[in-house]
């Protein structure tokens, strides 16, 4: 494959909000990696309760500092780590620059952020926790994760019909 | 190692849980320089179900095939956390959202989620379509048009310290409390709560 090929595929997508700036294709076993970053995750939901509808509802009520510390700790660890990475110009292990791309501010931000609350305070889930949640035995929230398909291609069929 | 087991097996602490999720930025970020971000494997997988031409979903969504391996991932995560992992007690709720929470009619607290909702049983009610559907759709639609969720907002878009990702932030914690204490007891009284 040429090289000029390769450039073109790194238009940013401004609508991913999880851009992937790698120039690596990777493939076959080196994928796997990433499913094992899911595991762990995972498991961290499930074990910190991250999962459970009664914590989201603690959250909401202010009535437990759990899940304000777990996000919190969580951004504290991000800001670290990039910050470190920015500053020692650590490299992917591919030799690569990392690169973050910009985030473009949107009316979306507010208006589909606000929606999302919503749903979250109902369903007790954010995406992360609707995979955990299924796999940890909660099968009927194979439902839920229906719904969120079908809202999200909603989302993008009338696209162009929503303030942004 | 039994002594290992049941430590594993207690509840973490926000402390421990916090930090390992904030280590999923820099892992993903050194190695496959991806920003970290769940909602957009909802897209991915639109995208390569039923893209129907529409511009959001057409595009080469097996480069993004990480990102179904990461929620595939999550999934068998909570596989193994309940069935190998599992904490022997009960959840302990905090007192005043168990009263509160008896208030709205919910009276099961021995399991991560109420009983009375989250089972096959109430599918086919008021219920199933208050906290499946309608849930699941504001979740879906929601978080693709404010463009991530608590992952790719919340975590990697603050901890880049993108402001656009605190304000979705805060809309979305704006969201959740409006919901939690002005519709959520009419939703659930017209439910049959």
């Amino acid at each position: 494959m040429s090289k000029s090929l390769k450039n073109t595929e790194q238009v940013v997508d401004t609508h991913c909000a999880a851009p992937n700036s790698s120039q690596t294709k990777d493939k076959g076993l080196s994928l796997l990696k990433y499913m094992l970053i899911g595991i762990v995750f995972g498991i961290v939901f499930v074990k910190a309760e991250i999962i459970s509808w009664f914590r989201i509802q603690e959250m909401f009520r202010l009535q437990s500092f759990h899940m304000y510390g777990v996000i919190g700790s969580a951004i504290v660890t991000g800001i670290i780590s990039i910050q470190l990475i920015k500053r020692l110009n650590i490299k992917s292990i591919h030799g690569e620059t990392i690169n973050i791309p910009t985030k473009v501010f949107k009316k979306g931000q507010i208006i589909g952020g606000f929606i999302f609350g919503l749903g979250w305070a109902i369903t007790g889930a954010c995406p992360g926790p609707i995979f955990a949640q299924i796999g940890s035995g909660f099968t009927v929230i194979l439902v839920t994760l229906i719904s969120a398909l079908a809202g999200t291609w909603i989302y993008g069929k009338f696209e162009n019909q929503f303030p942004n | 190692m039994t002594q290992f087991i049941e430590w594993i097996s207690q509840p973490w602490p926000w402390y421990v849980a916090g930090p390992l999720i904030g280590l999923t930025v820099p892992a993903l970020l050194i190695l496959g320089n991806k920003s970290f971000g769940i909602s957009s494997s909802l897209r991915h997988i639109c995208a390569a179900c039923v893209p129907a031409g529409i511009p959001l979903f057409t595009y080469n969504w097996k480069k993004e095939i990480w990102n179904l391996l990461f929620v595939l991932g999550t999934a068998i995560g909570g596989f193994i956390a309940m069935n190998f992992l599992a904490n022997p007690d009960t959840i302990v709720i905090s007192e005043s959202t168990q009263s509160d929470l008896r208030a709205l009619g919910i009276t099961n607290f021995s399991d991560l989620m109420p009983a009375e909702i989250f089972s096959w049983n109430t599918l086919f009610s008021g219920k199933g379509v208050v906290f499946f559907l309608i849930g699941g759709f504001l979740v879906g639609f929601g978080t693709r048009y404010a463009e991530g969720c608590t992952s790719g907002h919340a975590i990697m878009g603050i901890s880049s310290l993108q402001w656009p990702s605190l304000i979705a932030t805060i809309f979305f914690m704006l969201g959740g409390f409006f919901m939690t204490h002005i519709l959520l007891e009419p939703l659930m009284k017209s439910v049959e709560f």
